[in-house]
């Protein structure tokens, strides 16, 4: 999918909207203050930290094999392992499924990986009705937007906004602005919706090798309903959601929560074994996981990009991002916004389409500070805009040197000439002393610099001089 | 210059190689590694003495501190390269840690706030060590900022790529340094400085922006 326009563009869209840039500010300030409640002790964050890294790097070391140890058990308990290797295969194996059972309705839990195969759409193409369950992905659907975070869907919205959304979309709802209110009358719809499903649809937020459990943690209740009350229940994941044991599911159900919302832990966690057993009164009659790849194979191939994999989907990089604070998630045009989306887009949609989303980021840290496994973001970001303007041939990332410029090479070259050469540097420092001060506002970089600065000015003498000048010794 | 002069009032001789021009972060973080390596180069032949390394700037520090031996991998000078990285200080983590300073303050009495750059935070840990030299200051009262972990939106080209949400970040930065109604903003970083009296400039504010290096030396000097 190629998203419309440039994050440029679509930030200075987002950036002219106030409404917008207040519900992002005030959202993100009390989940920074949440989370950092929750990691008060030093000593504590650092070793639960290390350990979920630990956890994740060893599980995507296995990968492979964990992948088939996966599937074996689930088979062992009864859940059907379905593997999709393009997010078209993803759809078509949920299509089967659902048209075997002659299903019309599907009601969903939240999963971002079925935002990535757009699979609503696809399903409404086939004249399937795909209902979200989660309330904030409720209301994005209802305003026929995608989310703008990944566990928070309709965080760029406020409570005016979403009661005229319910007055204008839901039938006899009667305009209140009390969150109580508007919960209790999308509840109202969504009960209904759960009885009459054909089918639910989940995501996963791990999947153990060793049991052939899905974890699935959420705290609204839907997820339990979707994956209860209909008599199929679809799971879909990335391949890279695994874990090897239960042991691991600890550490990560710690870390997730308390990243993530700053909540001790989850209302609900859901660990789903089998479909429904003779003699069981609940749970649906079909359990099916579908794995999609859609290119995490490829990123996983080289080492340090698989470090994007070791995400566990928290968004505390998005919460505490100040490009992401200022823009929100729909700017970056794709489903993963924030800090992970502009590493982990580019590497499975693509350089050409989203490569500019590595340029919008000041590498400032502050994701790499939170984050709960590690993920060198900064670092990602630094090799994926390296991939993007040079390329190399046996890359692994996706249509590296795309966005390779004669021109940017040029004036990167002449900078790296000029700076390596004291004789250059010296003469061309003087120049600029002498004549820098005389540029116009319009000319290149200062025209953007001086949208809201002053011009900068340029010292007459240079600090090299100066510094002689004192007396300080070269040597 | 500040930063040389308060070395030296503690009694340090101070060397400054004339060959020297950037650490090589620009092209670095624009993804331009063998641009950057080509200045790096040229930076760590003439680092070569086995005595620290000060940097009057978290930003440059956290480049050779912190990427050097990542950008020298392989390079016939890896092995210089990872010793400069760890003779590396920033400014006031020399001054607090090494030299271990006690100043003098013989300023009036002011209100002044603290921006700490991004890279001076997170890739050199350097967090309260301007602060503390702040303190030591009597007159000087130190009102911290509201969001003071947050960037100032500079990022180097960034501010040119994405001027428009660079912009929309220096003002929120600014905004928390008028609302703290201090008379000036200090930090330890040129760039971020650039960006924020920039903007403070153009917004005609009376708060006016210094390096912490000038405005240490300011406040102690004999003169």
């Amino acid at each position: 999918m190629k998203p419309e326009g440039t994050f440029r563009q679509r930030a200075k869209e987002a950036l002219a909207d106030k409404e917008l840039r207040g519900n992002f500010r005030r959202a993100m300030d009390s989940l920074m203050v949440k989370r950092a409640n929750q990691f008060s002790d030093v000593d504590e964050w650092t070793r639960l930290r290390s350990l979920g890294e630990a956890v994740r790097k060893r599980t995507l070391e296995k990968l492979p094999d964990l992948l088939e140890k996966l599937e074996t058990n689930c088979k062992k308990n009864g859940i059907q392992v379905h593997w999709a290797e393009t997010t078209d295969e993803a759809n078509q194996i949920i299509l089967a499924i659902l048209q075997r059972r002659g299903a019309k309705k599907v009601v969903k839990g939240k999963s971002m990986v079925s935002e990535e195969m757009h699979l609503n759409a696809f399903l409404g193409e086939h004249g399937i009705t795909a209902l979200e369950a989660d309330l904030g992905e409720y209301i994005v659907q209802l305003a026929e937007q995608m989310p703008s975070h990944i566990i928070m869907p309709a965080i760029h919205l406020n409570r005016r906004q979403i009661a005229d959304l319910f007055k204008k979309k839901i039938d006899g709802f009667e305009y209140t602005e009390s969150a109580v209110e508007m919960t209790a009358a999308a509840r109202e719809v969504l009960r209904r919706e759960f009885s009459e499903a054909d089918a639910g649809l989940s995501g996963v937020n791990m999947a153990v090798a060793e049991t052939g459990t899905i974890v699935l943690v959420e705290n609204e209740g839907n997820g339990r309903m979707v994956t209860t009350v209909p008599p199929v229940h679809i799971a879909v994941t990335g391949i890279d959601k695994i874990v090897e044991n239960l042991e691991d599911v600890t550490p990560i159900l710690s870390l997730l929560p308390r990243s993530a919302t700053g909540q001790d832990i989850t209302t609900y966690v859901n660990m789903i074994s089998s479909p429904r057993k003779e003699g069981e009164k609940d749970g649906p009659e079909e359990v099916h996981l579908v794995l999609l790849d859609n290119g995490r194979t490829r990123i996983h191939a080289d080492p340090e990009t698989r470090q994007t994999l070791q995400c566990i989907r928290c968004g505390a990089c998005m919460n505490h991002c100040p490009v992401y604070t200022k823009v929100g998630g729909h700017a970056y045009g794709g489903v993963y916004p924030g800090p992970i989306g502009k590493i982990l887009t580019p590497q499975i949609e693509g350089i050409e389409p989203y490569g500019d989303l590595t340029s919008a980021s000041t590498l400032c840290n502050a994701c790499v500070e939170i984050c709960p496994v590690k993920i060198p973001i900064a670092q990602m970001l630094v090799r994926l805009r390296n991939e993007a303007a040079t390329g190399c041939p046996e890359s692994s990332v996706k249509e590296a040197g795309v966005k390779k410029s004669t021109v940017e090479d040029m004036v990167w070259k002449g900078w790296s000439t000029s700076h390596s050469s004291p004789a250059a540097y010296s003469m061309m420092t003087a120049v600029l002393g002498m004549t820098g001060n005389m540029m116009p506002k319009s000319a290149p970089m200062l025209k953007e610099w001086t949208s809201v600065r002053a011009k900068p000015k340029f010292a007459k003498k240079s600090l090299h001089r100066m510094v002689k000048k004192l007396g300080v010794d070269d040597e | 210059m500040a930063g040389i002069q308060l070395l030296q009032r503690e009694g340090v001789r101070v060397i400054y190689p004339q060959g020297q021009s950037c650490c090589g972060q620009p092209a670095y973080n624009s993804g331009h590694r063998a641009d950057a390596l080509k200045v790096a180069r040229q930076q760590v032949k003439l680092f070569k003495k086995d005595i620290p390394i000060v940097l009057p700037s978290g930003s440059c520090a956290g480049m050779m501190f912190k990427h050097y031996s990542e950008l020298f991998e392989g390079d016939p000078l890896e092995k210089e390269a990872t010793e400069v990285a760890n003779r590396v200080f920033e400014l006031t983590e020399f001054l607090v840690h090494v030299l271990k300073v006690d100043l003098k303050d013989k300023g009036e009495p002011v209100k002044v706030t603290w921006h700490g750059s991004c890279h001076s935070q997170r890739e050199m840990g350097v967090r309260e060590e301007p602060k503390e030299l702040l303190r030591q200051l009597e007159s000087v009262e130190l009102q911290e900022l509201k969001r003071e972990k947050e960037c100032c939106g500079f990022g180097g080209t960034f501010a040119v790529r994405q001027p428009e949400v660079s912009a929309a970040m220096v003002e929120d930065k600014t905004k928390d340094i008028s609302d703290t109604g201090a008379s000036a903003v200090v930090s330890g970083d040129c760039g971020c400085l650039m960006n924020i009296t920039g903007t403070l400039e153009a917004k005609q504010s009376r708060v006016k922006g210094q390096h912490i290096a000038e405005f240490l030396l300011e406040r102690t000097d004999e003169a």
